[in-house]
């Protein structure tokens, strides 16, 4: 079973995030990890090609040199890394999509995986578009997928409950949460990562120009959230200070209608 | 501050870290308490591979070098030393065959050990101790057999492990030329455990009695030749003891980490202790002896990694690294003040922990002896 995981690096959820002198989100110096979504996919694409004795391709789009997460996906156990390099181009979720469908056109596949969303611009959409794009059914968020004959059958959390959805390979499955607990990568892993190269694909091999993949959507801004306020420090005795509490939340406050 | 890292040495080393603080120290409280061995983690790290970490990859191990070994051990050590004890034991028996055995004996151990296994190491007794020569665990031959007979104690991994190299006499006149080694499964007759130790530190570790009556093993188990078996146990103690260096400096950098970060928030005459000279005087200290103590670990296994004899340089390790261990949790306790002593926070299990450095893997008043010894050459 030839299976393919898209994956992407994202901002480590620990890192401080600012501004630079264009407005723009700056990358400078911020630890990258692998979006924790797409690790999901990895940890699946590898128990799928355990089981089914497969083969598994994770999937980049990305700058040359950012390849952290496609090693860690090795590490873990994935077979081949592609990193996809559009050069200095803005991307959008179609603009992605549409060079993951391209590359992965050319290639084998009977399962495409990915996470449900990455956690930095948290857009949801990368997965559904490549899944248009090739045709193909998308089963988003699932939580337990089984293949057998040539079907998949993928449960995804509903209200008040779950759904088990079957479709026919190929399909595009996007992980949420609970899909399984990714597995360390052993000291070999690391080691044979550290090795092994990164296949890199530019974006002129593939046969496309930069007017095909031009975003349709365009950041416009970047503001940062506010910090929080400090709170406000009611100094007196316990039973007035309790009062002035209780009216500042009826008058100030309004939770209490 | 350590020594300066390779790109792989780091990435390995933030594996571990991940590993170790993720998913084994969410636990050590209550494992410490009940002074259980979590064989669920270890199995996890089997997975990983850090039983078998220096193990050359032909053996089925991941064929790092001592150096790379030392910085992912000492990482283990910050989160729980007792834990990486554990790993350090099994490849310390397999060491111990990859150095003194045959091929098909180190594929036969490797076997056993690399899919997931714990192996022991069986040289002390009650009465043998820092005394290895008053071994009186006998191999007696018996046609193409050994018949084992003979009591061990203070094991680690003893009731945990697949299989065990066995240090027995097969010449009781010869003294220490008369000891031999052996391979010895735990599937085989005649095997049996004692009791656990219920020890002060290093809880999570499985440490007890291991009896061996009549146990029969082939003549193929035995390491090397009749009479060679002090040397492979001195030569796999001189391995070793940088190891056990390398977990104490784990324990002191653990100990640092904790009392900066209780001193920045104790807050006493109303600002927070670190700022207080003397604090910061005791503070440097540790700082100061973990620093050298891992140095030295460094400087051992740099001479390891090179194949030179490490025998007074292990010796100097293991001791000063003892020493510094009990000498910085000490501090630790002291800069926590009365809950230092609570098991309600971190440091008096460091302290607990560290005793143990100056006892096992040869005394350190034995270390002494042996540098003494070198210097007199």
């Amino acid at each position: 079973m030839k299976i393919i995981v898209l994956a992407k690096q994202t901002f480590d959820t620990e890192a401080k995030l600012s501004l630079d002198n264009n407005g723009k989100i700056d990358g400078q110096g911020v630890k990258l990890i692998m979006n924790p979504y797409d690790e999901f996919a990895v940890e699946e694409g590898l128990r799928i090609k355990e089981k089914t004795n497969g083969e598994v391709t994770v999937i980049s789009v990305d700058k040359e040199q950012d390849q952290d997460a496609l090693r860690q996906a090795i590490a873990m156990g994935a077979d081949e890394a592609v990193m996809v390099v559009p050069g200095d181009v803005e991307l959008d979720e179609y603009a992605t999509a549409t060079i993951l469908a391209k590359v992965i056109s050319k290639m084998e596949y009977d399962i495409i995986l990915g996470g449900f969303r990455a956690i930095d611009d948290g857009s949801c959409q990368v997965a559904g578009r490549v899944a248009e794009s090739l045709n193909i059914p998308v089963v988003n968020m699932i939580t337990e997928i089984k293949i057998e004959n040539g079907k998949a059958q993928a449960t995804r959390d509903i209200e008040g409950g779950s759904e088990v959805i079957e479709v026919k390979l190929p399909a595009v499955f996007t992980a949420q949460k609970g899909l399984n607990e990714p597995r360390y990568p052993s000291m070999k892993g690391i080691m044979k990562a550290r090795k092994k190269p990164v296949k890199i694909i530019r974006l002129g091999e593939l046969g496309l120009v930069e007017d095909q993949i031009a975003a349709k959507v365009k950041p416009v801004s970047y503001t940062l959230a506010e910090p929080r306020k400090a709170g406000q420090v009611i100094q007196d005795e316990p039973a007035k200070a309790v009062s002035q509490a209780v009216k500042l939340i009826l008058e100030k406050v309004k939770v209490v209608v | 501050m350590g020594h300066i890292l390779t790109e792989q040495q780091k990435e390995l080393k933030e594996l571990v870290r991940s590993f170790a603080v993720n998913e084994v120290k969410p636990h050590i409280k209550e494992l410490d308490e009940k002074g259980e061995f979590p064989m669920e983690l270890l199995k996890q790290a089997f997975e990983m591979g850090l039983h078998c970490l220096e193990i050359p990859e032909e053996y089925g191990g991941s064929g790092l070098d001592y150096q790379t070994t030392a910085v992912i051990f000492e990482e283990l050590a910050k989160v729980d030393a007792g834990f990486a004890i554990s790993l350090v034991t099994t490849f310390v028996a397999l060491r111990s065959v990859i150095m003194a055995g045959n091929d098909a004996q180190k594929k036969l151990f490797a076997d056993i050990i690399i899919p997931g296994a714990f192996g022991a190491f069986c040289l002390t007794e009650p009465n043998a101790g820092s005394d290895a020569g008053s071994i009186r665990a006998t191999a007696v031959r018996d046609g193409d057999e050994y018949v084992i007979n003979g009591s061990k104690c203070f094991i680690t991994n003893g009731s945990v492990a697949d299989v065990f190299v066995v240090f027995a006499s097969t010449d009781r006149s010869k003294g220490v030329k008369g000891l031999s080694a052996f391979i010895v499964e735990r599937s085989r007759e005649g095997i049996s455990v004692g009791k656990h130790e219920d020890k002060m530190g290093l809880r999570l570790s499985n440490t007890c009695d291991v009896a061996f009556s009549d146990v029969r093993v082939p003549v193929s188990h035995r390491l090397g030749e009749e009479g060679t078996g002090f040397t492979t146990a001195m030569n796999t103690l001189n391995i070793s003891r940088a190891f056990v260096g390398t977990l104490a400096v784990g324990i002191c950098q653990a100990a640092i980490d904790e009392c900066v970060k209780y001193a920045k928030e104790r807050v006493q005459f109303g600002k927070p202790i670190i700022e207080f000279q003397a604090v910061q005087m005791i503070l440097a200290d540790m700082e100061i002896q973990t620093e050298a103590a891992r140095q030295l670990v460094h400087h051992s296994m740099v001479l390891m990694d090179q194949g030179k004899p490490v025998v007074k340089e292990g010796s100097i390790t293991k001791c000063f690294c003892g020493d510094t261990v009990v000498r910085v949790t000490t501090d630790a306790v002291q800069i926590f003040g009365g809950y230092g002593v609570s098991k309600e926070y971190p440091v008096e299990k460091l302290m607990r922990d560290s005793k143990v450095f100056q006892i096992f893997e040869g005394t350190n008043q034995i270390q002494r002896l042996v540098i003494a010894k070198e210097l007199a050459k």
